[in-house]
């Protein structure tokens, strides 16, 4: 079926894969919160929530009710149409870079070949830094909207940290790029696949240890997670941007930076650790006897558990580390982390060069 | 129409429309913002042609980068009619004229060209991918592109300088 020249039936396989994502992103962000509360227990040698439902496992749920059935106030003096736009362009910006992240390889469905990712543009991931760049509206605005000082002096306060940290996590992808020679996620996961030991040598974090390092702090600092969670410091500055938010408003900032810390990790398990690559298995050989589509679906479990490791690492951290001052953030970033960024780019070239010659 | 053609006249409206509204809106606040939706709508255009990472730049470098500098500025300053002394009305006129001749010479200079131009898809349609761009700004144009990096040096230098804090030693 050709209308516009459009097969529409690709139309709605690309439709379905995108809800798919997006509901599963979700849900996944659902549950890191109550990870979050869990992980928080056992560091502090707690229970955590148990009343709602088996393990507390319906504690997701009832906080989202308990936001949804709270008063929505929004000021007088607020711009009440920015007031609005703000945490739902936190919330999209959130959700929009997972459109270029290969969830999988492809999937053989009626004899179509699905690919298992949105859309395979040979920019991956610069449309991930063009996204993360955005992600600074919805503080801003949200912040501005409020007409409340702090709101302004903390919206500014993340912007600054959010743009600091894109800087030196641009730089640290540079080394791993020029390795790679491609700006494509899929080609970058095919290429880490191609490595011995099943694909477990080609994983990139074995040739950019440094990279990875920086890449991960500055993930850190762009999802607004401790120790750098100085925009939402509510005990010493009077908590953040989204101080005059109430309700489901306020939800949705909390829950964009769920969401966030989901597709960082998956993000870092593309670049640096294979993707949906199963270390120590050679994946052609195994599709022989199990068949593409089974080998493909482990891929994603594959996936899912580099993801999982990662989000249990983002906090474990949070309970660990003390926050910074915010001096000692900026000092971090720019004089500490870009250099670093930069030696490592320089050395990797100079490596690259001498290994081609 | 084809696909191409209705994303092209949507995206020209929408361009066209946040255009007017920079202009038109009461609060800077709201202009930068119609700017960015400006900004977006190029980069839509700019992936009509083929060209992705121009597309992508342009919204790092403006929507991402610039366009957040602006919004830092007039939030803090809280501009708005009240406080702000308006330009007086021979400068407004003044000012109507001048960019209304100027655009009048921009509509003449490009009223004849749509035959002669030869569009980017006829030529090769891989034209604007970064694998070609790179290619060409490191051998066609390479001089004119370390001239320009070493400009935008020149500026961070100077950025730092003005930042510091003034002591005499940097005077004497």
């Amino acid at each position: 079926m050709t209308i516009l020249q459009i097969d529409f039936f690709y139309f709605l396989e690309k439709l379905l894969l995108i809800g798919g994502v997006i509901t599963f992103s979700l849900i996944i962000a659902m549950y890191t919160t109550y990870a979050e509360r869990k992980v928080a227990a056992v560091l502090q040698d707690r229970l955590g929530p148990n009343r709602a439902g088996p393990f507390g496992l319906l504690q997701p749920l009832a906080d989202g009710l308990k936001l949804f059935f709270k008063e929505e106030i929004i000021p007088l003096t607020s711009n009440k149409l920015l007031f609005v736009i703000g945490p739902a362009l936190a919330m999209i910006t959130a959700m929009l870079t997972s459109a270029v992240i290969p969830w999988g390889s492809s999937v053989n469905i009626f004899g179509r070949n699905v690919s298992l990712q949105i859309a395979d543009v040979n920019i991956g991931i610069l449309y991930v830094f063009g996204v993360v760049s955005l992600g600074v509206y919805g503080i801003m605005i949200g912040g501005w909207a409020s007409n409340n000082k702090f709101s302004l002096i903390a919206a500014v306060r993340g912007a600054s940290q959010i743009i600091s940290y894109e800087l030196a996590m641009g730089l640290s992808l540079i080394a791993l790029l020029m390795m790679t020679g491609s700006l494509s996620l899929k080609t970058i996961v095919e290429q880490q696949m191609n490595g011995a030991w099943g694909g477990f040598l080609g994983w990139n974090v074995l040739y950019q240890p440094l990279g990875f390092l920086i890449f991960l702090i500055c993930a850190f600092a762009e999802c607004n997670r401790t120790p750098f969670d100085l925009p939402e410091a509510e005990n010493e500055l009077n908590f953040g941007y989204h101080q005059e938010y109430s309700s489901m408003k306020l939800g949705f900032y909390l829950f964009a930076e769920y969401i966030n810390m989901f597709i960082s990790s998956a993000i870092v398990a593309t670049l640096f650790f294979g993707g949906y690559d199963i270390p120590f298995v050679n994946e052609t050989t195994l599709a022989h006897t199990l068949g593409g589509n089974v080998v493909a679906l482990l891929g994603v479990a594959a996936l899912l558990a580099k993801i999982s490791f990662f989000l249990f690492f983002f906090m474990w951290v949070r309970w660990t580390i003390p926050r910074f001052r915010y001096d000692q953030l900026m000092d971090l970033g720019w004089k500490k982390l870009i250099p670093l960024a930069l030696a490592n780019m320089l050395i990797t070239a100079i490596v690259i060069l001498w290994l081609n010659k | 129409m084809s696909i191409v053609e209705i994303l092209f006249w949507f995206l020209t409206a929408l361009a066209l429309f946040g255009a007017l509204m920079v202009v038109f809106s009461k609060n800077p606040v709201h202009s930068v913002l119609w700017l960015i939706s400006v900004f977006f709508s190029i980069s839509g255009h700019y992936i009509l042609l083929n060209a992705q990472f121009l597309a992508i730049v342009n919204m790092i470098v403006y929507a991402g980068a610039i366009m957040v500098l602006f919004l830092f500025v007039i939030m803090l300053m809280n501009m708005n009619t009240e406080s702000e002394p308006q330009k007086s009305k021979w400068l407004r006129i003044a000012a109507s004229l001048s960019g209304g001749s100027l655009m009048l010479v921009l509509v003449a200079a490009l009223k004849d060209t749509s035959g002669r131009v030869t569009g980017v898809f006829k030529l090769d349609g891989n034209i604007g991918l970064i694998k070609n761009l790179g290619q060409v700004l490191f051998t066609d144009y390479v001089l004119p592109f370390e001239i320009s990096s070493v400009l935008f040096l020149s500026a961070m230098v100077g950025a730092v300088l003005l930042g510091k804090k003034e002591t005499n030693s940097i005077i004497s």
